[in-house]
């Protein structure tokens, strides 16, 4: 069982390290969209830790979303996904190893990235740890959800940008209690509650989106 | 072995075909003939379970196509080469087989890739590679296979003559181990092992 995640897994990770212009455009996307915040608003730094949060957070989901529609299109594309489909195990599993290896180039280095660019907007060192975990925890939440809007649109004619209507109204919980957090620190409350929800939804999401998401495959293979 | 019986195709409002059906036992080869768009790739793709068909029933040693076990006995290969052209055609063979749950030797991989008549090119990427040398990476997954049902969809297009000789006795090799393999193809193949049986489809 385990064996499988981790041969798709390591397929797709040696697939994007031959392939870095893909993961660098996406990390690129996001270092200059929220770097773009501060330079619009000014030097005010009081209205730039507010916004912090929510421009880190959104820019985080605009970034991932980049990088979905080539999930499976590119397996559809060349017939790989065929025989993903027709190897004796649960689809589902091959799926699960395709988004945490989608996690791994995406997810994983935004929330590297992110205390870095949270210098920016003045935020305190207690604020960019905390947004770093949320970002570490709620990133593996949007690659599931991910995952079911790119199976759902594969194959239609601009599929790209039903994705982003299909998939960015998911993300708002995981928006809110992300962004929720970084706020309830700064503003001095604890922010155990927003964790506890973040972790929920990641789990749910990772564990039952990839059987979601290879119903969705199945069909898009007939 | 393989029983197909009253299969019905309707793709898109068109009925493509009714009433097919066929039995292939061990040591069998079934050829699909029939004119472009007459439904040989749907056909193959409702026997690999990935179309379910309209009506009728297919059964593999009373296994359901969709079924893990059966998809444990076949080997299939689309029309798509399912290759990667950023890995190296070692690669490449070595996560085909091991994506598809079996397992294959480093040394097992470059005999097959000698075989296919890529020796000297395991390391080049596959995009440096021709149309026809990409379908020998494909076909080269065939030389280890062991699974009893081979399911090929126009195995012989690209391939120079020599390696349609090479092809066709890798497939008598196989129907003589006492397997069973369904295939398209346009153009004659001389496959003298097993039986020949032949299937007219839109006729």
């Amino acid at each position: 069982m385990l064996n499988i995640v981790m041969a798709v897994m390591r397929r797709d990770l040696k697939l994007a390290m031959r392939r870095q212009a893909d993961m660098t455009a996406v990390l690129f996307f996001f270092v200059i969209v929220v770097s773009l915040f501060p330079l619009g608003i000014g030097p005010e730094a009081n209205l730039l830790r507010k916004l912090a949060p929510g421009v880190l957070w959104v820019a985080a989901l605009l970034a991932t979303m980049l990088s979905l529609p080539r999930l499976f299109a590119d397996d559809l594309k060349d017939g790989t996904l065929e025989q993903l489909a027709l190897a004796p195990h649960p689809l589902g599993l091959v799926v699960l190893g395709k988004v945490l290896a989608h996690w791994l180039v995406s997810g994983l280095p935004l929330a590297l990235l992110a205390p870095i660019l949270g210098i920016q907007y003045d935020l305190s060192t207690d604020a960019l740890i905390v947004l770093t975990a949320t970002l570490l925890l709620g990133t593996p939440a949007l690659s599931g959800i991910g995952a079911i809007g790119a199976a759902l649109t594969l194959g239609v004619r601009g599929g790209g940008v039903l994705l982003s209507l299909l998939v960015l109204p998911l993300y708002i919980p995981v928006l809110i209690f992300g962004a929720g957090a970084v706020d309830a620190t700064v503003a001095g409350l604890g922010a155990e509650g927003h964790f506890s929800l973040l972790a929920a939804l990641a789990f749910a999401s990772v564990g039952f989106a990839p059987w979601a998401a290879a119903a969705a495959l199945k069909i898009a293979l007939e | 072995m393989l029983e197909a019986r009253d299969l019905v195709c309707i793709r898109g409002e068109r009925r493509l075909f009714a009433g097919v059906g066929f039995r292939l036992e061990e040591g069998e080869l079934l050829y699909l003939r029939g004119k472009n768009g007459a439904g040989k790739t749907s056909l193959l793709r409702m026997l690999i379970g990935l179309l379910p068909p309209e009506s009728g029933s297919i059964t593999w040693r009373g296994h359901a196509p969709r079924s893990e076990a059966f998809r444990a006995d076949l080997c299939f290969l689309g029309h798509a080469n399912a290759i990667k052209e950023e890995l190296t055609p070692l690669e490449n063979l070595l996560e085909s087989v091991h994506l598809a749950g079996e397992s294959l030797s480093e040394a097992e991989a470059l005999d097959a890739l000698e075989q296919v008549g890529l020796a000297g090119r395991e390391d080049l990427p596959c995009k440096y590679l021709s149309q026809g040398q990409k379908r020998r990476v494909a076909l080269a997954r065939l030389v280890h296979e062991r699974r009893p049902l081979w399911v090929l969809d126009e195995p012989f297009v690209a391939l120079d003559s020599s390696a349609v000789a090479w092809l066709a006795d890798l497939i008598g090799a196989h129907l003589q181990r006492g397997g069973a393999a369904v295939l398209t193809t346009h153009q004659p193949v001389d496959i003298t092992a097993g039986t020949q049986r032949e299937l007219q489809l839109g006729a």
